[in-house]
């Protein structure tokens, strides 16, 4: 639904060139949520300025729904009509609203259909429609300086579908937002992705959102895509670092004395008691050492850390036995030598980083 | 002078004076606000960022504010007598008081638009709007409070200006003030023209900050 190739914006900043965004490719499918997640400065805010050309891109191609919008974009400063009428078909919601003040609730839903050309009762009648909506259809006539934060966002959720969309783009939608309004807005942008069979591409920095709302995701980091796939798939890579920054769980690597083994359970397999299991068939002593449980685009998910006594090669049996029951485990190893001990240590900056 | 020697006089050179103030500020909000506007897109980073534009405009409007009123108000008189046929009377005087306040008025637009949240232009840019559109539904809109409050500032401005043009062939309060509070020594009559601008100046600016009032109110949290 949307793709992008090679796409790259170097900025000229008092004769410097910064690159924010450098190669990227990414590709949303057809009705998913798509998250991007990454640090300030990472490239995220130009990427989704760059997918409906608020941003110029310096090279490579945006394609959604079929058309190539960097071919209609031309040359000049100006966005010709082509582009209007395909941004016309991609809404975006704002980390701060962006509600024009002088306008009530309705008008501001009503905006982009006045753009749109469509007449005056068409159009009271298709914003009191995305109003019931999005739950305030009774503040169609309070003006936006008399809402909260997350009433303002749903009225710009509203007005992003008024153009009945094909592409919803969020930028930073609820970073402004408690961690309880965030969470009702997330679930308001899953309903209208079930409800509408809206793509929703999103960009973030809270893992959080990651986890609530979306099936795919992906880690920016200096301009590139460092990690992108399905939640489920990167949950289920070893090593992957937007796995253990969903689920970051503590405890020490791999000893001479011991083995250490990171379980994913996924889906129905975290409701199964594999541990005790594990424990009774091999007759040995497990200690967890960390574990997180948690619920990904509606499917339950966990992760637990777990240390079993003895050698690497003395477990393999039992490592297999977890394996068999349809489980991912992978052992922790010390630091030293390498990989999976690398995520860890930046899932922290990740899951810390506060709103700018 | 007695009060009924004054009182023709008086109301003579009100209504003067408000025909000259009200139909140059037309003129100047006609002719500025596009001005004003244009200041902001073309300037650097705006909608239709064109430098060429930018600076010549800027330059005029720059050169426009700096010349006294005065000397503007002189230097005129070919252009004022080529548009309205001649230089003298308050009809006449409409024409340096809009070019004296045009500049003026386009500088109070210009920060007033510049004001507006970039965020609101990408928001309606988002949706496909033009830029047209974006002036009319988003830079107008937004920015109409502090635009109708240069519009108080440049109407008392216009009527200092007029009271000026008085001493230069207009008519109105300036003229008669001049004309009897000065060259006849009449201070009783020149304190009254005074008051009558201070009260004029008053009203105006009464209104200006009531209207501002009024919609300012829409965009504010009452609950």
């Amino acid at each position: 639904m949307i793709t992008t190739s090679g796409l790259t914006k170097v900025y000229q900043s008092r004769g410097r060139e910064v690159t924010a965004l450098d190669g990227v490719d990414l590709h949303v499918r057809e009705g998913e949520v798509y998250g991007v997640i990454g640090q300030s400065g990472a490239g995220k805010s130009s990427l989704i300025r760059c997918v409906n050309l608020l941003e110029r891109p310096t090279s490579g191609t945006v394609t959604v729904a079929g058309q190539d919008l960097t071919a209609l974009a031309g040359r000049g400063r100006r966005a010709g009509k082509g582009l209007r009428e395909a941004r016309s078909r991609i809404g975006m919601v704002f980390q701060h609203f962006n509600l024009l003040s002088s306008r009530t609730v309705r008008g501001n839903v009503e905006l982009p259909l006045e753009i749109l050309g469509i007449s005056g009762q068409a159009r009271s009648r298709k914003a009191l429609e995305l109003l019931d909506l999005v739950g305030l259809a009774d503040k169609a006539k309070s003006y936006p300086g008399q809402l909260s934060g997350g009433q303002k966002q749903r009225v710009g959720i509203a007005r992003a579908l008024a153009g009945d969309p094909k592409v919803l783009l969020s930028d930073e939608a609820t970073s402004a937002l408690d961690p309880e309004t965030t969470r009702s807005v997330l679930q308001l942008l899953r309903d209208i992705n079930q409800q509408l069979g809206l793509t929703v591409l999103l960009i973030t920095h809270e893992m959080d959102v990651v986890k609530t709302v979306c099936d795919s995701a992906a880690l920016m980091r200096q301009g590139r895509i460092v990690e992108s796939g399905t939640v489920d798939g990167l949950l289920a890579t070893p090593g992957s670092e937007l796995a253990h920054a969903l689920f970051p769980v503590g405890g020490a690597a791999t000893g001479p004395d011991r083995t250490v083994v990171d379980v994913t359970f996924l889906g129905e397999a975290a409701a199964r008691p594999v541990i005790s299991q594990l424990s009774r068939t091999y007759n040995i002593d497990i200690s967890i050492l960390g574990a997180a449980m948690d619920t990904v685009g509606g499917r339950q998910i966990g992760r637990m850390r777990i240390e079993l006594p003895g050698r690497y090669e003395d477990n393999v049996v039992p490592i297999g036995f977890l394996r068999e029951q349809g489980l991912q485990a992978e052992t922790v190893d010390a630091p030293s030598d390498g990989s999976p001990d690398v995520p860890a240590r930046t899932a922290d900056p990740l899951t810390k980083e506060v709103a700018k | 002078m007695t009060w009924s020697e004054m009182q023709p006089l008086l109301s003579q050179g009100t209504v003067d004076t408000l025909y000259m103030v009200l139909w140059s500020a037309l003129v100047t909000v006609i002719g500025g606000l596009p001005l004003g506007i244009l200041l902001v897109l073309t300037d650097k980073g705006g909608l239709l960022q064109n430098v060429v534009v930018n600076k010549v405009v800027g330059a005029i409007v720059n050169i426009g504010r700096s010349l006294p009123f005065i000397i503007l108000l002189i230097a005129l008189i070919p252009f004022t007598t080529w548009v309205v046929g001649t230089f003298i009377g308050p009809s006449a005087m409409i024409v340096p008081l809009a070019v004296g306040a045009i500049p003026f008025f386009a500088r109070l637009v210009e920060t007033a638009v510049r004001e507006v949240d970039h965020g609101l232009v990408e928001a309606v840019q988002s949706m496909g709007g033009s830029v047209p559109t974006i002036v009319r539904k988003v830079l107008l809109p937004q920015a109409l409070p502090s635009i109708v409050s240069g519009v108080t500032t440049t109407v008392i401005v216009l009527i200092g200006y007029s009271a000026m043009a008085g001493a230069v062939g207009g008519e109105g309060l300036g003229s008669k003030a001049v004309t009897y509070g000065f060259q006849r020594f009449d201070n009783q009559f020149m304190l009254i023209t005074v008051v009558l601008l201070v009260v004029i100046v008053t009203v105006v600016q009464l209104i200006g900050d009531l209207a501002v009032r009024l919609l300012a109110r829409r965009g504010r949290a009452t609950s």
